[in-house]
């Protein structure tokens, strides 16, 4: 390791641990960690959206590649530093409503398509007197009772109660294995950070 | 012994007639090998348009050449070239193994790239030339094929997704139906929502401790549909705040949401008839980036001690430190999310969890408003409607009649 990178790695190793000891309690080192990185983050963030949507959006398409339509949603965003007046400050909840407008409209088709209509093309199986069939049979049965418990126009009671209890079952089965599996993910990103803690303190002062 | 040595002399006499041999037929230059022969070239080579796309993509089929599969049968692969004219520099754009005879050949969007023109750009109604031609196992190549011309073209309407234009159109109809049948004074019950039940309890216990309240509406953007139903939340816990004169605290990661909370909470202290009491720096934007602004959110828990969080939105990995957090400050939490990743972190680690739906439902229930108790009723018919066609795909594919099943049936 160069003294170069031994400096900066030396910085990360540093804030690594500042990020750990909030596991004590807060305290100024975490506070020091936390403010650098929001602070670095926000100003990151400022420049990169500068050149990638002022820069790549507004300035190159209508200055440079003369396409005028570009103007209409430059306007938008315009709107939107109306609220810094309160005469205008009308203006900018009407860019507001449209880009939430435009977004919920895109969102309506494709969540048909993704959450809607492919779940239950995959759940369309054959019965069968196999084990097979039975794997089936469960499958579109917990489906329906997962779905039981989504319907919010009958009170959950009797029958209907049981079925959608089945369903809160199903799920809660569901979100185990899901919270197992990502919690091995996450037991991996600490492994890592550990080795480059292990590393780097090799590195300065030899194994 | 004898015998041994018999049969050792017989092996060298041999082997040295082997290399004298050897030796007088090949006098000291290499033979020429034959000509290997190369393949056919592929035939009827035909372009078309992509019938459902955006006017990017064609389609190149063929015919497969006479020594794939038969004849020679030394084919290995065929190469695909396209250019935008016939005397111009053919651009290989895709290869496809023996015994296939079509490519899709999915050109790139972007015109130009770092200022030059991008040669992998397909756009509609340009002309575009292709030709071929056939790898043999060996690494020779058949001659080209005819030159080809075709045009992509922008295609309108999705033929494969027909089925999900019905399911919209139908869907939209049963809110507009229920939403007009609530303004006409009919009752939509909804059944009780335990997380939502609790938003009372929560903020009449931050409001007895003195301390502020915490809403984090998430990290997606002010236009996913999860935020969206989170502003409706928002506004609900606004109203009461205003009412019981409590601090909320309601730190964003995108500059658009911020304005849209910020407008939120103050329309809820003026319908509380307080707006004095609402101060726009309590609404404020932290960074863009996840992890930065969760740092800064965790040591905002710590030190406002906050005693309510509600987290409703989108959320990503930051979703159990979020809780974990919270959960060390002894805050009260109601999370709510339709990410279904992040669901058995909140459910694990908060008090109250609204699962996907219901934290759509949960708007709903809290305004009692027409406009949003007519989509929950919508969808639970929906529900209805796609449950009774899942069982008749299910039992009719059984029986080996897939009907039903197409009827539910998309295509990329």
């Amino acid at each position: 390791m160069t003294t170069v990178e031994l400096l900066w790695n030396g910085l990360a190793a540093f804030l690594t641990l500042c990020i750990f000891s909030f596991l004590y309690k807060d305290n100024p080192f975490y506070k020091f960690a936390e403010q650098l990185v929001a602070g670095v983050a926000l100003g990151y963030w400022t420049m990169l959206l500068y050149h990638t949507t002022f820069t790549d959006k507004v300035l190159i398409p209508i200055f440079q590649q003369g396409k005028l339509h570009y103007i209409l949603p430059t306007i938008m965003g315009i709107m939107m530093w109306t609220r810094f007046s309160k005469k205008l400050a009308y203006l900018s909840r009407i860019a507001i409503a449209f880009y939430i407008g435009v977004g919920t409209g895109v969102a309506l088709p494709l969540y048909m398509y993704n959450y809607v209509f492919r779940q239950l093309q995959a759940t369309v199986v054959p019965l069968q007197f196999s084990w097979l069939g039975l794997n089936s049979l469960l499958m579109v049965s917990f489906v329906t009772c997962t779905l039981f418990y989504f319907f919010f126009s009958k009170e959950h009671k009797g029958t209907f109660g049981g079925l959608s209890k089945v369903g809160i079952y199903t799920l809660m089965a569901g979100f185990g294995a899901s919270f197992g599996l990502t919690v091995m993910g996450r037991v991996a990103l600490l492994v890592q950070r550990i080795i480059f803690l292990r590393e780097y303190f090799i590195a300065l002062f030899g194994s | 012994m004898i015998r041994f040595k018999i049969r050792l002399a017989l092996i060298l006499i041999s082997a040295s007639v082997l290399l004298l041999f050897g030796y007088i037929s090949s006098p000291g230059q290499e033979l020429e090998a034959p000509p290997e022969p190369l393949p056919a070239p592929p035939t009827n080579v035909v372009i078309s348009d992509d019938p459902n796309d955006d006017g990017h993509t064609t389609i190149v089929s063929w015919q497969l050449s006479r020594d794939d599969g038969a004849g020679l049968n030394n084919v290995m692969a065929y190469e695909i070239f396209r250019s935008t004219s016939p005397e111009g520099e053919f651009l290989q754009v895709g290869v496809m193994g023996k015994g296939l005879d079509s490519y899709i050949d999915r050109g790139e969007k972007e015109k130009t790239r770092n200022g030059e023109p991008n040669p992998r750009y397909i756009g509609a109604g340009i002309d575009y030339y292709y030709k071929m031609r056939a790898k043999s196992t060996t690494g020779t190549y058949s001659e080209f094929s005819e030159l080809v011309v075709g045009q992509a073209k922008n295609n309108w309407y999705h033929t494969g997704k027909t089925n999900i234009m019905i399911a919209v159109l139908i869907f939209s109809g049963l809110v507009i139906y229920f939403i007009t049948a609530a303004k006409r004074g009919k009752e939509l019950y909804v059944r009780p929502i335990a997380g939502i039940d609790a938003v009372d309890e929560s903020i009449g216990r931050a409001t007895e401790m003195g301390r502020p309240i915490l809403f984090v509406l998430g990290t997606g953007t002010a236009a996913d549909l999860a935020t969206i139903a989170g502003y409706t939340i928002l506004a609900r816990v606004a109203k009461m705040t205003a009412d019981y004169q409590t601090k909320v605290l309601v730190p964003v990661n995108e500059p658009v949401m911020l304005a849209v909370a910020q407008e939120t909470v103050k329309s809820a202290y003026m319908e509380a008839g307080r707006p004095d009491m609402y101060d726009e720096q309590n609404i404020f934007y932290v960074t863009a980036m996840q992890f930065p602004f969760v740092a800064a959110v965790c040591g905002l828990m710590i030190r406002e001690q906050t005693a309510t969080n509600f987290y409703m939105g989108i959320f990503h990995a930051e979703s159990l430190i979020l809780a974990e957090t919270g959960a060390i400050t002894g805050a009260i939490q109601i999370s709510g999310t339709d990410q279904l990743a992040q669901l058995p972190f909140f459910i694990a680690a908060t008090d109250y969890t609204l699962i996907g739906e219901e934290l759509y439902a949960a708007s709903g229930y809290l305004s009692k408003e027409a406009l949003l108790l007519g989509p929950v009723k919508a969808q639970d018919y929906a529900k209805v409607i796609l449950l009774t066609l899942l069982g008749l795909a299910v039992i009719t594919w059984s029986f080996g009649w897939g009907f039903f099943k197409s009827l539910i049936s998309t295509i990329s």
